[in-house]
């Protein structure tokens, strides 16, 4: 039998501590539509992609009404766009994206990712011509999100992908310079891309995945937050315990919306994303779940500990509640999207390295950060590089989105608007890595044994 | 299928009331009504079932929250498996 304090603790949860399902995201395998014409390939990846996810959003809405929780986003991920493209004869895959984009106006869907390249071992004829579409394709569109997965724990570091990544990413917040940069808060540069991520910008529907399914990512940082605010000065023991059991309750109600979703819109379940994914609305902050466990200024001495136990305790919690995890599951960091690393960026204490290491022990990297108009490509590849290199030798996703935006300097802020939020404007270190990136080659894949 | 409404806001007279007959003229059946007054708040928990009403379950909870916004209370209808699921092991 229910009790009404259960019932009326989920309602306060949804009212007052922002807890909703973030997104579900619909993937879709366009391996069918390669076509030699690159405008025949667009066509069949608009009607494909608009055949498959018709009813998406409506059948999200009305779960939304039964069950009477939010989903904040409907999405659709695809099959990287470099290997339906590698079969058109075309210089540019700019074509494939509008097409993305028009399919996801059509669906009424927010975000559709997937205008991918994986290439952490080497690149396609295909992948150099995707790479190079990405400004354009990022100025033409409104709602397709890029990603190229540059290395892995079993490849290595692809350098030469590094050392273009780093220029990609510099033309496009030149091209999109009119809104800050705001292309490159869509483009995202991974080490372990996973094949099933529910969330943006680095959604793509892999290759060892099904025709089609659904993935739910959750949410809860403020919930969380809430939950700490009552075990104020007890022992991490108890904080973690405090952690699991929301992240449990979170987490059963992401898996309960997926498979209800899969059920109605004929698609295969596939995994909920176990994550704590912030926005910048007060309340709703990883950063403060890290401060409520005693620190003055997330960024501080400590942070990287805090993380790491609310990051295992979060995966914990969820573990149990759902039958397929996957994803990214962990806790995100992005400064743009969360209030407290906002404020933490610019008081100074939140630094670039600070970051850099609590990506060591969390989801997923250097996420939705603002660096100075001026900063070259290869300061961006190598800080790529570096995050890049976490993630090869300690088997774990981590990634770069970072908006060098044009004009603006150490103490500006970019605002991007909706859920990406604003990003106060982070130093880079001004000494030059350019003869290190200019090397090229592979990193080779590191030595999985003689741990230390 | 069934479903829990839940109705809070400041107590008056007839809130059981109303809320009943908008859930009859839409064939909802009560099984359990459990209610307290909470802080001078009104706070009521039904658990209904709705396999018998012709309204599909998001169009009737649209329509108790449409109720609450006249009456100037919250009243959700919500299926009841998403409290199990997050309550219980």
């Amino acid at each position: 039998m229910l009790s009404m304090k259960d019932i009326l603790s989920t309602q306060d949860m949804i009212d007052k501590r922002h807890l909703d399902i973030r997104t579900i995201t619909m993937g879709i395998s366009l391996l069918d539509c390669c076509h030699e014409d690159v405008n025949v390939c667009a066509t069949k990846v608009y009607d494909k992609i608009t055949r498959r996810a018709e009813n998406l959003v409506k059948t999200g809405e009305e779960i939304e009404w039964e069950f009477g929780i939010p989903i904040v986003n409907k999405r659709i991920s695809v099959t990287p766009i470099a290997l339906v493209g590698n079969t058109c004869n075309t210089d540019s895959y700019v074509p494939l994206a509008i097409a993305m984009d028009r399919a996801a106006k059509e669906c009424g869907v927010n975000f559709i990712g997937g205008f991918s390249a994986l290439v952490q071992k080497g690149c396609t004829k295909g992948d150099w011509i995707l790479m190079d579409s990405i400004p354009e394709a990022m100025k033409v569109t409104e709602r397709v999100c890029a990603s190229v997965n540059v290395g892995s724990t079993k490849a290595g570091i692809n350098m030469d992908a590094v050392a273009k990544m780093g220029r990609i990413i510099k033309k496009t917040a030149e091209i999109t310079a009119d809104n800050d940069g705001l292309g490159c808060a869509k483009l995202v540069v991974f080490a372990n891309a996973v094949e099933d991520n529910p969330f943006m910008a680095g959604a793509f529907h892999g290759v060892g995945e099904p025709e089609c399914e659904l993935n739910v990512g959750v949410s809860g940082p403020g919930v969380v937050y809430h939950a700490l605010q009552s075990v104020k000065d007890q022992p991490f023991d108890v904080v973690a315990e405090t952690i699991k059991k929301t992240a449990f309750r979170i987490t059963r109600m992401g898996q309960i919306v997926g498979v209800e979703a899969g059920k109605r819109l004929n698609v295969p379940f596939g995994i909920v994303d176990l994550s704590l994914a912030p926005t910048p609305a007060v309340g709703d902050s990883v950063a403060r779940i890290l401060e409520e466990m005693g620190l003055e200024v997330c960024g501080t001495h400590g942070t990287t500990a805090a993380l790491a136990l609310l990051n295992d305790a979060v995966k914990k919690g969820g573990v149990m509640a759902s039958n397929h995890v996957g994803g990214l599951s962990g806790a995100f960091i992005p400064v743009s999207e969360d209030e407290g690393m906002i404020a933490a960026a610019e008081s100074g204490v939140l630094t670039l390295d600070k970051l850099e290491a609590m990506t060591c022990v969390c989801s997923v990297g250097l996420d939705m950060i603002a660096v100075p108009g001026d900063t070259s490509a290869d300061t961006i590849s190598a800080i790529i590089a570096d995050e890049a290199a976490i993630g090869m030798v300690n088997s774990k996703t981590t990634a770069v989105r970072i908006i060098p935006a044009p004009g603006k300097v150490v103490g500006d802020r970019v605002e991007m608007g909706g859920l990406l939020g604003s990003a106060p404007v982070m130093p880079v270190h001004a000494e030059s890595a350019a003869d290190f990136i200019a090397r090229g080659g592979r990193i080779p894949a590191p030595l999985q044994s003689l741990k230390n | 299928m069934k479903a829990i409404v839940t109705v809070v806001g400041e107590d008056r007279v007839g809130i059981i009331a109303e809320v009943c007959t908008l859930l009859a003229a839409h064939q909802v059946n009560v099984l359990d009504i459990s209610q307290t007054v909470m802080q001078d708040y009104f706070t009521m928990m039904m658990v209904v079932d709705t396999s018998a009403s012709p309204l599909p379950l998001a169009e009737l909870a649209q329509t108790m929250d449409k109720k609450g916004e006249e009456m100037g209370l919250s009243i959700r209808l919500q299926r009841a498996d998403i409290f199990k699921a997050m309550h219980r092991v």
